[in-house]
């Protein structure tokens, strides 16, 4: 299986990333095998607002990290519709143009209604591309939400795509980018006010609190369309990787994937303990409280 | 980290517009149509050549390639795009075609593995209840 992988077959990755997102339990005894495989591919989140440019943003970097002679994978999440769990999935229209390069392995992925699952599948999903060669693997996922954070903080490095017309708004986004911004692209350069845009979130950059054992993260402005600036910005993505590999970066990403995992791990025990549905009705009577019923449950399953 | 979703987990299906005639509405009403339906679908836009839906496809591995076309150019570019598929190894993938496709090139076109062929006037309801039946499911 994992030996397939490697030979730059499309078809045994693709069959793979289904079991992944198909929560197949088959998945969890690869795991091991699949981490210890990876070649340790640049991890890239590309996130930001609707419409801001993401998809045809990847597009232009993949065009040049292939220049570069990079094998480039990339995952591409949307929100799945809490009600029929339908999705449409885009992102791969701005991207065609790759689609017959071999060296490109480009993956849409539903969000299928998960906050803390989805960045789990998404990782084992990124874990996949780094066993099958590709680096960097890009992720995109839209928005600001909690579940797009949880996806940024198991990057590496992660770039959040803004437009100029976000001016005014440049305060409320503040504290959402300084919590997962390593770099800042304002795109759609070609518009009026994106320079200005640029100035204005430097210099709100440098004067903001808060983690100051972190530089403030670079912002560059690109036209995805054009693939203006698109050079620098991956330029200044390649530089990061050092930073986000010194030991404190590793090790704060380490510890997030380890809670991740933990958090994943407990959840499917305790669903499957056969005191679940009474923990549930008792904190829904309000006669338990939600962490005295976590700690219950968690204990049956030591006993087990 | 992994529930037991496998069996429930959503039809993935493609839905791609060969040929060079330039807009997709109809492909987009069923796009969302089909999301409404409980589908995840992959729109992949106007003008793909067979081969960019066959890699995309492999890509994604769908269950269902759903083709929508107007051009006439449909004997040429319908049992290509069946071949590129197969010759990627998705030998099970269903294959569907939607448009003003006269009935000697339906047979034709069935011969060549387009399993089905949705005329105008077909509804959404009826499309995705033959997806259902009929999408191979692994
Ligand atoms: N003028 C201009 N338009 C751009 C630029 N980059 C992207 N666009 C356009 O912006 C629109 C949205 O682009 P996408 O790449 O789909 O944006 P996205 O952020 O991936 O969108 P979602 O995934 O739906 O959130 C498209 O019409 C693009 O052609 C740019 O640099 N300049
Ligand atoms: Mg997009």
């Amino acid at each position: 299986m994992l030996g397939e992988l490697r030979t730059g077959e499309r078809r045994p990755l693709a069959r793979l990333l289904t079991r992944v997102e198909g929560g197949d339990p088959s998945v969890r005894a690869l795991l091991p095998d699949l981490f210890a495989a990876g070649h340790g591919g640049h991890l890239v989140g590309i996130t930001g607002p609707p419409g801001s440019g993401k998809s045809t943003l990847v597009s232009a970097l993949i065009g040049e990290w292939r220049k570069r002679g990079r094998r480039v994978g990339v995952l591409a999440v949307d929100p799945s519709s809490p009600y029929t769990r339908g999705a449409i999935l885009g992102d791969r229209i701005r991207m065609m143009e790759h689609a017959a390069d071999r060296d490109v392995f480009m993956r849409s992925m539903a969000s299928r209604g998960e906050l803390g699952g989805l960045a789990a599948t998404t990782w084992i999903a990124a874990a996949a591309l780094d066993a099958a060669g590709f680096d960097p693997i890009l992720i995109e996922t839209v928005g600001a939400g909690q579940s797009e954070v949880e996806i940024a903080r198991l990057a590496e490095t992660t770039v959040v795509v803004e437009v100029p017309e976000m001016g005014d708004e440049v305060q409320a986004i503040k504290a959402g980018l300084l919590e997962v911004a390593d770099i800042i692209a304002v795109n759609k350069g070609d518009r009026p006010g994106a320079d200005r845009a640029a100035r204005q979130l430097r210099a709100m950059l440098s004067t903001a609190g808060g983690r100051i054992e972190r530089k403030p993260p670079p912002v560059l402005v690109t036209t995805a369309t054009t693939a203006e600036g698109v050079p620098a910005l991956v330029d200044a993505i390649e530089a990061h990787r050092s930073t986000a590999r010194s030991p404190m970066r590793a090790r704060e990403r380490a510890a997030s994937q380890v809670r991740r995992a933990l958090a994943d791990l407990a959840a499917r025990h305790a669903e499957a303990d056969p005191g679940w549905e009474a923990s549930v009705q008792a904190v829904a009577d309000r006669e338990l409280d939600p962490f005295t019923a976590a700690e219950r449950l968690l204990d049956a399953g030591r006993l087990e | 980290m992994m529930n037991d979703r496998s069996t429930d987990a959503p039809i993935r299906v493609l839905i791609a517009k060969p040929g060079l005639d330039g807009h997709d509405r109809g492909a987009k009403v069923l796009a969302r149509g089909l999301r409404d339906e409980g589908f995840e679908v992959i729109y992949t836009g106007l003008r793909q050549t067979p081969e960019m839906i066959a890699d995309a496809a492999e890509q994604e591995d769908v269950d269902v390639v759903g083709l929508s076309i107007l051009s006439g150019a449909h004997m040429a570019l319908l049992p290509r795009t069946v071949e590129l598929l197969r010759q990627r190894g998705m030998d099970d993938v269903l294959v569907a075609a939607g448009g003003i496709i006269p009935d000697a090139d339906v047979t034709k076109l069935k011969a060549a593995g387009v399993a089905e062929i949705f005329g105008p006037g077909t509804s959404i309801g009826q499309i995705a209840r033959y997806f259902r039946e009929n999408a191979r499911r692994s």
